[in-house]
């Protein structure tokens, strides 16, 4: 599995009030949540976002909340896949439990710039930096939460565990 | 080599002698938690995926509280769609508007949560319950549909950090000034992925209120839980609320930590966390002169009886500043009862303060006190990021009950010192 966009970037301790404000949590539609995604500090990033883009984050990114709804707003957003130095604990399962590609990768966090294109292939962990000509190395999931990532998320794990029983 | 605390609870309920850091493990849940805003999520995937039974209908609480009494025909739907899951499975514990109390205030009072259990929430202050000698932690609604279908939840064992507290807390300084302290000290991150540990003799002088509070904001160092040892003061909080069976651990003496911290109690001074990170901490006596328009006492941090107690002390007989909206939410139906009894909400009315029925609202921004461009509020909630409790350039400062009210009265942030009760209630 690929993916291949350009470049959203953010800093450091990016919480998940300001992915999806919770002023929107009255509602679970994935495109409404969306047409909110990162408002509070990026008004322009419903506007710029094409499917398929990535967005990079610095340190603890989706810290806070443990709302769901965060991945979902930016995968429902069009973005394919999220890099950060170090993810906050309970965006990190939510993002695997909904299928939201996540690398953690403090090298590409620092290197990469907004706007760069960039692509991911994700059984190798290998991010390159189309723009710039460079590439960096994510950490490997453990296989545990790969099988997740395989299933389609850990509903589907957990329903092909119960299957095979 | 010895395990933590956590370590200890997450083998037993894993089924294994023993554990590590960092391996991966499936342990059985004893209580299982989502809310009105969570839950509707966590119903979703539990559907989608085809499940038609819960693994226990007495070990799963949905609490009706972020967003109630309905702020607006949305939210009004996401309550109806949990009623509706609640009734569908017959489960236990549903506390709807009417009995409802914040969850994190509620479990505890109710007796849903006792030492050793394991309990995973949809809510990311679910670590609150580390006061009681639980392992208890916030996942997703994911996460939590899978507990609710099987009992069970996937971790990875955490290693720990140590806070080895000594001394006792000064007269008007909390726990909300404990933790505060601490996450100033180690930051929003200096907790990932780990516990927090909190030890030594300074423990046996903090109140159940008080380990409540610093357990429920362990999340804001980034910790997966937070945890205090088993003692007297436990054992009677939990004796007065439920008489079920429990099981207290202890961590080894060769148990292994991350780091050690030592904090003596009595240094403490009230602090603050100025926006838009909890990590941004003042004490009292460095903040300056900081002009407010709002305070916010309650939320599942500081809405239990003692806060309210504290903050009832340093208003009777006084009046808040002109221009200042005070906004007092009694996080339950029993806190709010008990503060009518105690003449507490006579005080907070003459006072010239409203009073809430039980709600999460301002803390999250979604009701009950919403910020406008500019504005600045005091709140004993948990979180001061940008945009948290209403407009994007509003500021929230994070603080203590008795910080809260004096600065209500000042009509800029002050201590407690400069509001010395004139009686004790």
């Amino acid at each position: 599995m690929n993916a291949k966009g350009f470049v959203h970037k953010y800093g450091n301790n990016i919480d998940t009030d300001v992915i999806i404000p919770a002023r929107y949590l009255n509602t679970q539609d994935h495109k409404e949540l969306a047409s909110h995604c990162m408002e509070d500090i990026d008004t322009d990033f419903v506007r710029k976002v094409s499917d398929g883009d990535i967005m990079v984050g610095g340190e603890n990114f989706g810290c806070g909340s443990s709302r769901e709804h965060a991945p979902i707003a930016i995968k429902a957003s069009g973005i394919s896949c999220v890099i950060a130095s170090t993810f906050a604990r309970i965006f990190y399962r939510n993002a695997i439990n909904i299928g939201l590609p996540i690398l953690e990768c403090p090298e590409a966090s620092k290197s990469i710039e907004a706007g760069d294109e960039v692509s991911v292939d994700f059984d190798s962990g290998v991010i390159t930096n189309i723009t710039k000509g460079e590439t960096y190395k994510a950490q490997a999931f453990p296989e545990f939460i790969q099988n997740i990532i395989r299933s389609g998320g850990l509903m589907n794990s957990i329903k092909e565990k119960q299957n095979d029983k | 080599m010895g395990m933590t605390m956590t370590q200890k609870i997450l083998a037993a309920h894993a089924g294994l002698e023993s554990v590590s850091a960092g391996q991966l493990i499936n342990a059985r849940l004893d209580m299982t938690l989502a809310n009105d805003i969570t839950g509707p999520v966590s119903i979703n995937e539990f559907d989608g995926a085809g499940f038609d039974s819960v693994f226990d209908k007495s070990r799963i609480s949905l609490v009706m509280d972020h967003f109630t009494p309905n702020k607006d025909i949305k939210s009004a739907e996401q309550c109806k769609k949990c009623r509706a899951f609640a009734k569908r499975f017959d489960i236990d514990n549903f506390y709807d508007v009417g009995d409802m109390g914040i969850e994190h205030a509620l479990l505890p009072e109710k007796g849903l949560v006792a030492p050793g259990d394991v309990i995973i929430g949809a809510d990311s202050h679910t670590c609150t319950y580390g006061a009681v000698g639980a392992f208890s932690t916030g996942v997703g609604s994911t996460d939590l549909a899978a507990g609710m279908a099987t009992g069970q939840a996937w971790f990875k064992v955490p290693e720990a950090l140590k806070f080895n507290l000594t001394g006792s807390l000064q007269e008007g300084v909390s726990g909300k000034d404990v933790i505060l302290r601490i996450i100033g000290m180690i930051g929003v991150d200096g907790a990932l992925y780990r516990s927090m540990e909190f030890t030594g003799p300074g423990v046996a002088a903090l109140s159940m209120d008080d380990r409540l509070c610093i357990c429920n904001m362990a999340i804001e160092a980034g910790g997966k839980n937070g945890i205090f040892p088993v003692d007297e003061v436990t054992e009677q909080f939990i004796k007065e609320r439920t008489d079920r069976d429990y099981t207290a651990f202890a961590a080894d003496d060769d148990a292994e930590y991350a780091a050690v911290y030592d904090i003596d109690l009595s240094s403490i001074r009230p602090t603050v966390s100025f926006p838009h990170l909890p990590e941004n901490t003042k004490t009292i006596d460095e903040v300056g002169d900081i002009p407010i328009d709002q305070v916010v006492i309650g939320s599942c941090t500081n809405g239990r009886f003692s806060d309210m107690k504290a903050a009832a002390e340093i208003l009777a007989g006084r009046h808040i500043s002109p221009g200042v909206r005070g906004i007092i939410i009694p996080a339950t139906q029993k806190v709010y009862k008990d503060c009518i009894k105690a003449g507490f909400i006579d005080i907070f009315i003459d006072a010239g303060c409203v009073v809430s029925t039980p709600t999460c609202g301002p803390c999250l921004g979604g009701h009950m006190g919403i910020l406008a461009s500019g504005e600045r509020c005091v709140a004993t909630t948990n979180r001061n990021f940008v945009g948290r409790m209403g407009a994007v350039d509003s500021e929230i400062y994070l603080a203590s009950p008795q910080v809260a009210a004096a600065s209500a009265l000042a009509g800029r942030i002050a201590g407690p010192d400069d509001f010395r009760p004139e009686r004790s209630l």
